[in-house]
């Protein structure tokens, strides 16, 4: 009897999930077009997904074995049921691999209920938990009925009672792996999730590349929507990528603004870009919600607004503002989705289309507009901080080894004393250096970030026209945000060039031994990663070997490196200024406290100031400019005052 | 905005409101945009004419940097600025007033001066006189709009509010007192139109006798507080001028109150 039912069962689920698969393919393609390489997609997806995808999976060892054994032992299982069930090939090698594979699969099913039995807050529950379930009834009803054709079992074992029993429970088994694969339950996750990697909108990710840098919009285009205002004018592959979510939550685990109780958790919002590209409600999502929003109120379709300017729909605006940009989420995903892209589309459309950036952002937006600074200050003020200083300008210049890009921070009087360490070390070392002095603007990253990509690409066309007129080998800046936009931002906009972070370059510099510098003998020390030096763009080492070379032995946080939380200050976070439980600097400075340290390095001028409002007690924040600074021994003697000046300063913080 | 607040008549379900915008100047960066005071305007009449139709004029010479402010106030959320092309050195008040005869607006909104040109702020004052219309300056709100006649607060120095009934049509002007106006967006401020419109010029007479300097920043004079306490320091600080000499006329006939704000100005020294 099994004989029978077993093709009618296998193939008539396949053809279903093909259908569903049609479907679902359709709801994806609701999405506005964005060109991709078909077949090279679907050529490079083994490799994207064995190497990028596990490397990322395998950051949890036990769950990444777990995964292998039950994703691989379905994989062959499913090719094999076709062939030995679905074909008839007899066969007994087949059918030993098969019973083969099946057990591998239910070794891993075990783990799977294992982790399902307490499951950790991050985890989604609903249809998810019945999953290790439906991974049992598949891997053993096949295994059951495997056994006969195996030749371990007579055929007419058992009679057809059992042979019915068997069938109901393989039918259970396929209907959650075959059709749940695409008419959407968990393992949804395999068929969208495959093609994700295949059809990915940043190729350049895998492979060990790195690609962070937000993509333009052409403004000329008056057809091109402004950002996104509705789930269909994300690009199709943006789509089908929030689809193919596995709700791990290793993104709610990691998000800075999740944990400190603002309205947003990555997970739930890439749950519902799903609901709305299918149609409905959040009703069914269970995991953790937003902090503060009940479960149920939300919904909309693929052609209805994200966001209303009064009322619910399928998001709320604080959730989209909350974000820091600082790309936890994105790192830690282990399928690779893009969620700060989503967040800053979706913010694009409520800056350029609603005209509602909230708080600050009105005000940041229109200082960047008409004075080219987000503080409003006189753009011809710019250089004040260096009034003293007589730095070389390129104006006068022309050409200079090293473009010293000052950022905005030169408006800013902590800062400014980062950059006068700067200016001092770069001189230690005889750097060839010069500054744009008031031809800079702005860089663009908070106007990008806030969504107003009008105002970002006025600053970038104007920055761009301005570093063309002068020739040097790398722009060197203490800011990561103007790094990044710099180097990875600017390119879509003809400015190309080398972009270091000062903490790269003054490695560099000690490599080459240019720096004369004493015996480190101040206290505990620990350094606290930028987001936008560390994840967007991978530079870990070069800060901890400048820390090095000034003698300081980094007392690591639990968060550091790739993991390294965000101080808050990124995304235009501090001028949208969500109210959460927490604030989110308060949280990163007792993970700084809890290493005992006396004082944080940092490397950017937004730690700063969002880890130097925290409250003391609290260790010092001082630059790595800073700090290298004052380790200088053959400085010229004006600057060796202010040598002692500063550990003067240091003395006096430690004893508070 | 309450417009029905007061529960007394129901709004007009298409009350005509025009908002008077003119390009403003950067203070910093001497920049063109849209003018502080008439963005104010237009927030204004964005919340009043909710339910019937704003629309915007503007009087100047066009040039791309003038456009690109103007479209700043379409980013608010209007469709069109109605561009009367007026030449430098034209007094664009003949041009505003016949504009508005033929729109007909019953509340014509507009800053309390202007950012560039004279700025003097007397341009809604010299229309008011030529269409007979109302006039209430310094606007901080407008209450609730009936069918002949509006309540509107107006704003006093040191936060002080008076409510006042106004005959319509009117003209009202806005300054710091009113709410800030909204953001400006750039789809909407892209995709909305400037319709230029040929008008009368009349060249501005006047002005050509005027010889026109950048202006000097005027010295400060220094208010000494005397205080020993901070409580003192804010007593001196929120409370009201006082005043030294003044006199409150009232039932005084046109002349005798002419005189004596004549005689104010002699004394002064405003008029010699």
């Amino acid at each position: 009897m099994l004989d029978v039912v077993l093709p009618i069962l296998i193939f008539a689920s396949l053809a279903l999930a093909l259908l569903g698969a049609i479907r679902r393919i359709r709801l994806w393609r609701q999405g506005r077009p964005s060109p991709v390489s078909v077949l090279g997609g679907l050529a490079a997806m083994p490799r994207r997904y064995l190497v990028d995808l596990h490397d990322v999976v395998a950051r949890d060892k036990v769950f990444a074995n777990t995964h292998v054994a039950t994703g691989g032992g379905f994989v062959a299982a499913a090719v094999l049921l076709i062939l030995v069930h679905g074909f008839q090939f007899e066969s007994r090698l087949l059918s030993w691999a098969l019973l083969a594979a099946t057990a591998v699969m239910f070794a891993g099913a075990l783990r799977v209920a294992a982790r399902r039995k307490n499951p950790p807050a991050r985890l989604s529950r609903g249809p998810w938990m019945r999953l290790p379930k439906s991974l049992f009834a598949f891997a053993s009803g096949v295994f059951l009925v495997t056994l006969p054709t195996a030749g371990v079992l007579p055929a007419s074992f058992g009679g057809w009672a059992l042979a019915a029993v068997l069938t109901l429970i393989v039918a259970w088994g396929i209907s959650e792996m075959f059709l749940g694969m695409t008419w959407g339950g968990p393992m949804k996750h395999a068929f969208a999730g495959a093609l994700h990697l295949a059809f990915h909108r940043r190729p350049e990710r895998f492979g060990g590349g790195r690609s962070t840098g937000l993509k333009p919009i052409d403004l000329k285009d008056a057809t091109a929507p402004l950002g996104v205002g509705k789930p269909a004018d994300f690009t199709w592959n943006q789509l089908l990528g929030f689809d193919a979510c596995v709700q791990c939550g290793r993104c709610e685990a990691m998000c800075p603004a999740f944990a400190a109780g603002q309205p947003l958790n990555p997970k739930k919002l890439i749950q519902d870009m799903v609901v709305g590209l299918a149609g409905g409600t959040d009703a069914a999502y269970a995991g953790s919600p937003y902090p503060g929003k009940p479960i149920g109120e939300h919904g909309g379709d693929a052609h209805s607004p994200i966001v209303l300017r009064e009322g619910r729909a399928l998001v709320d605006a604080d959730t989209l503002w909350s974000c820091t940009t600082c790309r936890a989420c994105v790192e830690e995903c282990p399928m690779m989705i893009e969620h700060v892209d989503a967040i800053v589309d979706m913010r694009r459309f409520l800056t350029m289309e609603h005209g509602n950036t909230p708080n600050k952002g009105r005000e940041v937006l229109e200082n960047l507009a008409t004075t080219d600074n987000p503080g409003g200050f006189d753009p011809a003020s710019r250089m004040n901080w260096a009034a003293d200083l007589d730095l070389p300008l390129m104006a006068k210049r022309g050409t200079a080894d090293v473009l010293l890009w000052m950022g905005d921070g030169a408006f800013d009087m902590r800062n400014q004393r980062t950059l006068r360490a700067l200016v001092k070390v770069l001189r230690a070392a005889q750097v060839d250096f010069a500054v744009l002095g008031n031809e800079e603007l702005d860089s663009g990253d908070v106007a990008r970030r806030l969504g107003d990509e009008a105002t970002f690409q006025t600053l970038a066309v104007r920055n761009a026209a301005t570093l063309a007129k002068y020739r040097f080998r790398e722009i060197v800046t203490c800011d990561p945000h103007s790094f990044h936009v710099l180097k990875n931002e600017y390119p879509a906009f003809g400015a190309s060039y080398a972009v270091t972070h000062h903490s790269t370059f003054i490695s560099k510099l000690m490599e080459k031994g240019r720096l004369a510098l004493g015996e480190w003998t101040g206290g505990r020390v620990t350094y606290h990663d930028p987001c936008y030096l560390g994840r967007y763009n991978g530079e870990y080492e070069a800060p901890r070997n400048a820390l090095k070379g000034i003698g300081i032995k980094v007392v690591e946080m639990e968060r550091s490196g790739f993991r390294s939380r965000c101080c808050g200050g990124g995304g235009g976070a501090p001028i949208t200024d969500i109210p959460g439980k927490r604030r989110i600097p308060d949280m990163r400075m007792e993970e700084i406290n809890s290493t005992k340290a006396d004082i944080v390095a940092v490397g950017c001028p937004q730690c700063t100031a969002m880890l130097e409002g925290v409250v003391g007690p609290r260790p010092e924040v001082l630059d790595i400019a800073e700090l290298v600074a004052a380790q200088l021994v053959a400085a010229p003697a004006p600057a060796r005052g202010a040598d002692k000046r500063v550990q003067v300063e240091r003395a006096v913080e430690v004893v508070a | 905005m309450q417009r029905d607040g007061n529960g007394n008549a129901a709004t007009e379900p298409s009350l005509k409101v025009a908002a008077l915008v003119s390009v403003g100047r950067h203070p910093v960066t001497g920049r063109a945009r849209r003018a502080e005071y008439d963005a104010r305007a237009v927030e204004i009449g964005l919340s009043l004419a909710k339910g019937g139709d704003l629309s915007l004029v503007h009087a100047g010479a066009s040039s791309p940097e003038t456009e690109a402010a103007l479209r700043g106030y379409l980013g608010m959320g209007p469709g069109a600025v109605d561009v009367l092309q007026q030449p430098e050195g034209s007094d664009v008040v003949p041009a505003l007033e016949s504009w508005l005869r033929a729109a007909g607006p019953r509340v014509v909104l507009c800053g309390a001066r202007g950012e560039t040109g004279e700025g003097s702020g007397l341009v809604p004052f010299i229309l008011a006189e030529r269409l007979g219309w109302s006039l209430v300056s310094g606007l901080a709100e407008i209450e609730s709009v009936d069918r002949d006649t509006m309540t509107v607060l107006q704003a006093l120095p040191r936060g002080q509010r008076r409510r006042l009934k106004v005959r319509l049509p009117a003209v009202v002007t806005v300054d710091a007192a009113a709410q800030p106006a909204r953001q400006s967006a750039f789809g909407p401020a892209q995709r909305g139109e400037l319709h230029r419109v040929a008008s009368e010029v009349v060249p501005d007479a006047a002005a050509r006798e005027w010889t026109v300097a950048p202006a000097r920043k005027r010295p400060k004079r220094l208010k000494i507080v005397k205080a020993a306490s901070a409580r003192d320091r804010f007593k001196a600080a929120a409370a009201k001028a006082e005043g030294s000499g003044g006199q409150v006329l009232t039932g005084v006939s046109a002349q005798q109150g002419a005189e004596a704000i004549l005689k104010l100005l002699r004394e002064e020294g405003v008029l010699r």
